[in-house]
């Protein structure tokens, strides 16, 4: 095992022990750890078998095995960055009905204050 | 029985505009025909709208955060909708609409009851025309309209409207949040609506800059037509 390697399986329990925390407290919904967790098993995987990349570049008929991290990791954002677009539009459909019942509430409390002041 | 009004009034930060509007508003003698409430929708000001607004007699919904003219307007559809009003009338706070033009309003709906008329700038060609700008960009709008709706709608980006009882009901459900005024009529003429126009003056606004200014209005233009395209295609129940 080469240094670099060591030192990547190492960050790598560091994220992962991370993400378990954040979980944990409650400060991250499990929906949304699903890609970090993906993300960081496979960095661990490929941590471990060194020649994994070179053998997946081959049979996706890539010649340059770096250009396969890439790739990968850009769809991967790409879809990730959608996800929370589309987590996005639904908070911000809750938070104009959630502020729309507050102001009708706040009118309707109103109305019957100054019903029973009468 | 008279019959139940409501005039809705969008307001973001109008602190300026709003008193002389309501002012001009109360006075008004809407015949007995029409039980007339005003209802102001503060959408988040952050300046003293709400305190203006308070010393008068008129309705106020107090939205607690900044959701956009669509929502504000939407909020006071859910109102009307709640109370049974038969009409509800947009009409926005800055002071673009003078408020004796919505007798004309009332009466094209006796004469000609559609379930929205909009009041257009552009049938009579009086009073306040707009920059060219934004009449090419008026001129596109209505060109995309008349493809999506097969109706003829010249001054779709006007907020001077009036809605019967069913468009405040299918607008409590389907509301665009931002630029709203293009994109509901796609909405309005799915659901089978029938939309006219009825000539309005209109004034250049009195204080405070339009929400469409510079870089926004090309993305307004990008925006709405992605907008109307997709609800042209989306269902309406």
């Amino acid at each position: 095992m080469q240094k670099i390697q060591i030192i990547i399986i190492f960050i790598n329990s560091l994220l992962l022990f991370y993400i378990a925390r954040l979980i944990i407290k409650g400060k991250l919904r499990e929906e949304y750890t699903i890609a970090w967790i993906v993300c960081t098993i496979l960095l661990m995987v490929f941590s471990f078998w060194r020649n994994g990349l070179e053998v997946l570049a081959k049979a996706f008929g890539i010649f340059e095995a770096p250009n396969l991290v890439f790739i990968s990791f850009i769809f991967i954002i790409l879809i990730y960055l959608l996800h929370l677009s589309i987590v996005n539009t639904k908070l911000q459909k809750d938070i104009t009905k959630l502020t729309q019942e507050i102001a009708l509430m706040k009118q309707n409390l109103k109305k019957d204050e100054a019903n029973d002041a009468a | 029985m008279p019959i139940k009004v409501l005039l809705i009034i969008p307001c973001f930060n109008e602190e300026k505009s709003i008193a002389s509007l309501l002012d001009e508003l109360l006075t008004i003698n809407f015949t007995n025909k029409y039980w007339i409430e005003i209802v102001v929708v503060n959408d988040g000001s952050q300046d003293k709208t709400v305190e203006v607004v308070s010393q008068f007699n008129v309705i106020v919904l107090d939205l607690p955060v900044n959701i956009g003219i669509g929502g504000a307007v939407q909020t006071g559809f859910k109102y009307a909708f709640e109370n049974d009003y038969e009409i509800a009338i947009q009409v926005d706070g800055d002071g673009q609409h003078p408020p004796l033009e919505i007798l004309k309003m009332l009466k094209a709906y006796e004469e000609n009851p559609s379930n929205v008329i909009i009041g257009s700038r552009f049938i009579a060609k009086q009073g306040f025309q707009s920059s060219t700008l934004r009449r090419i960009g008026i001129f596109y709008l209505h060109f995309i309209n008349k493809i999506l709706t097969q109706k003829n709608i010249y001054d779709s980006t006007s907020g001077f409207r009036l809605f019967d009882k069913n468009a405040i009901a299918l607008a409590t459900r389907y509301y665009p949040d931002e630029y709203p005024e293009p994109e509901s009529l796609v909405i309005f003429a799915k659901a089978g609506f029938s939309i006219s126009e009825t000539p309005v003056m209109m004034k250049p606004r009195q204080t405070g800059q339009s929400s469409i200014r510079y870089f926004s209005q090309v993305y307004y233009i990008v925006k709405v037509t992605i907008a109307m395209f997709f609800s042209y295609i989306r269902k309406v129940n």
